[in-house]
């Protein structure tokens, strides 16, 4: 009650001098203004770019089997054949980080053959259904994606990059047109957006990407020989050894020729992946998954406590930490700056509210000489500032508002409202009515009242 | 009976390393009930001596009774409390708040008092002092719509507001011309005679003092000569 009465007093006496009261203001009105501008095209910015940080793959976690070691020997990474399909659905229904995962193998050095026109793409990708789920490839440019009945059964479909289909299909929409590889024809069942080079300059559009399922038991190139060595990526790559250092067994059956051999490769069938690929909820989730990851691989391997893991599982998080540290180093220097100021709008509240004690002078020692003691002079000058802060503080807050608002339309820039912004900043300008208001209140209550109201 | 009683009562200022005595040791009486003139030449120390007993200012030395309750030395805290319950104030420049409409300027000092009455019980006592000084219809305007003498009369309601015993006015006619200090000099006559207010009034003028009861005359910071 004694409160609202300051608080209508001050009304009044701020309503007196109004235009002063409205330029005083606006020092914090900008102030504030500034701060939940800041702070909320500060918060769009970092979310846009942690967006866009994880459509670079941040959130993506690789397994690998563990190398081997065979007589001395060994296999270098992924080496070993430890990681199967049935450890991909594992991970899928135990793991709550995990978005999706998805078995993944390639191949290189493949040539696609697609009418008149050939091209060899970077490489052969192949993934399950979730495979564009982990890659953020985002939805298909036109077509679709193939889906998990495709790949259970081994369905001739690929999707390709925007790469191949400047190359192979300049001029038209490839999706229902076919593209060989290896002699084993597939359906071009949709094409990807455009993604551009990865963080090592590789062209992440001059792929194909087929059906996990089909690439091991159709492309595999001499199939026993590319399974057989682990069905690394790497082998693959390598032109078969035989054709430098023929071999000089005896066959008892007929030879089979090269296109034979290509179409109906021996199917020496081994259940495991090269790689397991997995894409966390987010990139904050990256540390849980991976924990999580790891329990049920060495839980489904039997691996006991105090034994190596049979696999290597690697992120992003190195890059990540330097994105995301950077995004917040740019929110809390856009921070600093719109507090600073806040505390030049504070400093002219002072100076102005130093004016007004040494203008309505003879006003406080009117009512000094009617009574009223140098603490209800103080309060009053006070509750004046503060009032006039909060008031701007409101004002500012509305008006921030309103810039991000336009900013976000009109430039298009990512905003988000920051209700941490509009909290720091109402508390900040009613602190700034206490801390900057006190001095002059002060100064005021220490007024002499005889020479108050002799003051010209 | 005497309200007020000072017994040698001096006041020093220092200007920088020099003391200057503005009042050289006063002793008077002012009995409750009077209508006193303070008069004298500028610069002998009425207006000091009227800061004092008006607890403006406080005392270098001597003694001072109030009621019979020795007020020499009280705290800021309480002088502010004893202005604001037993004396009322009427400047010889109104010292009006600007942009106030006159009922609020009457009001005002209620803001400050212990014991607050209803809003509305407040509002009808303002009115009604409003009504006493013959501004009535005048309460909503502003000091600056307002003739000196008009101004003069609302800053007298003001004094009133709190019901004191005692007013002091400071030149309460040194801005206006002769007729409304005229009506103004009236107006105190009436408050001391009806509702006996006693009033101490500081002027140079003898016409204002002879309308006073009594009169001391201050020179050189001593009483000249007493009551006449």
């Amino acid at each position: 009650m004694f409160l609202l009465k300051q608080i209508t007093t001050a009304f009044v006496s701020l309503r007196r001098n109004i235009l002063r009261s409205l330029l005083t203001m606006l020092g914090i009105v900008i102030g504030v203004a500034v701060v939940i501008t800041m702070m909320e095209i500060g918060a769009g910015a970092s979310t846009s770019l942690k967006k866009s940080i994880s459509n670079m793959g941040t959130n993506v976690i690789m397994v690998w089997p563990s190398a081997v070691n065979t007589g001395g020997i060994s296999s270098g990474s992924g080496g070993s054949i430890s990681l199967t399909e049935a450890d991909c659905d594992a991970i899928r229904n135990e793991c709550l980080s995990v978005e999706a995962v998805t078995p993944s193998m390639s191949r290189r050095g493949i040539q696609a053959i697609a009418g008149n026109l050939n091209w060899t793409p970077n490489s052969i990708n192949s993934g399950n259904e979730d495979y564009f789920t982990v890659g953020s490839r985002g939805e298909p440019e036109s077509g679709r994606y193939f889906t998990k009945r495709e790949v259970d059964t081994s369905a001739c479909v690929c999707v390709i990059g925007q790469t191949i289909k400047e190359q192979l299909f300049p001029d038209r929409d490839p999706v229902g047109e076919s593209l060989r590889l290896n002699s084993v024809l597939f359906h071009i069942i949709g094409v990807m957006p455009r993604k551009g080079a990865n963080m090592m300059g590789m062209d992440q559009d001059d792929i194909v990407v087929i059906p996990w399922k089909t690439l091991r038991s159709r492309l595999s190139r001499s199939g026993a020989s590319a399974t057989a060595s682990g069905g690394t990526s790497a082998t693959s790559s390598t032109t078969s050894t035989s054709a430098i250092y023929p071999t000089s067994t005896t066959s008892k059956y007929p030879e089979r020729d090269s296109v034979q051999a290509q179409n109906y490769p021996m199917p020496v069938r081994f259940n495991n992946v090269d790689q397991i690929t997995i894409s966390a909820c987010s990139s904050e989730q990256v540390p849980d998954a991976i924990a999580q990851v790891t329990e049920v691989l060495r839980r489904r391997h039997n691996i006991k406590p105090g034994e190596m893991d049979d696999f290597t599982i690697r992120d992003m998080s190195e890059m990540l930490k330097t994105m995301t540290s950077t995004s917040g180093l740019m929110t809390s220097l856009l921070l600093i700056v719109a507090l600073l100021s806040l505390v030049v709008g504070g400093v002219g509240i002072m100076n102005i509210m130093l004016v007004s004690v040494t203008e309505r002078t003879r006003e406080i020692g009117l009512r000094m000489a009617v009574g009223a003691r140098g603490s209800r002079i103080m309060m009053q000058f006070l509750v004046e500032s503060v009032l006039l802060c909060s008031l701007g503080g409101l004002v500012g807050i509305g008006v921030g508002r309103g810039a991000s608002m336009v900013i976000a339309s009109v430039l298009g820039w990512p905003v988000e409202v920051s209700l941490q912004a509009i909290l720091i900043s109402a508390g900040v300008s009613a602190g700034i009515g206490v801390i900057f208001g006190f001095y002059p209140a002060w100064r005021a209550s220490r007024l002499n009242p005889i020479d108050a109201l002799r003051h010209e | 009976m005497a309200l007020i009683e000072l017994k040698n009562l001096t006041k020093i200022y220092r200007l920088g390393d020099v003391d200057v005595p503005v009042l050289k040791g006063i002793s008077l009486t002012i009995n409750e009930g009077t209508l006193l003139a303070l008069m004298g030449p500028s610069g002998g120390g009425k207006s000091t001596l009227m800061n004092i007993l008006g607890f403006l200012d406080t005392l270098s030395g001597g003694q001072y009774l109030l009621d019979g309750r020795d007020v020499t030395s009280l705290s800021a805290n309480e002088r502010a409390d004893l202005r604001n319950e037993r004396i009322g104030f009427v400047f010889q420049n109104f010292n009006l708040l600007a942009r106030t409409s006159a009922l609020k300027n009457v009001l005002m000092p209620l803001e400050y008092a212990k014991h607050r009455q209803r809003a509305k019980e407040e509002r009808a006592w303002a009115e009604h002092l409003l009504e006493r000084v013959g501004l009535k219809e005048r309460m909503d305007h502003h000091p600056s719509q307002m003739s000196g003498g008009q101004q003069q009369r609302v800053a007298i309601a003001r004094a009133l507001i709190n019901r004191p015993k005692i007013l002091f006015a400071d030149e309460p006619t040194g801005n206006l011309d002769s007729k409304t200090s005229d009506e103004v000099m009236h107006m105190f006559q009436e408050l001391n005679q009806k509702d006996g207010i006693t009033i101490v009034l500081v002027t140079h003028s003898p016409e204002i003092g002879a309308f006073a009861k009594e009169a001391y005359h201050i020179k050189d910071g001593l009483v000249v000569d007493g009551t006449y």
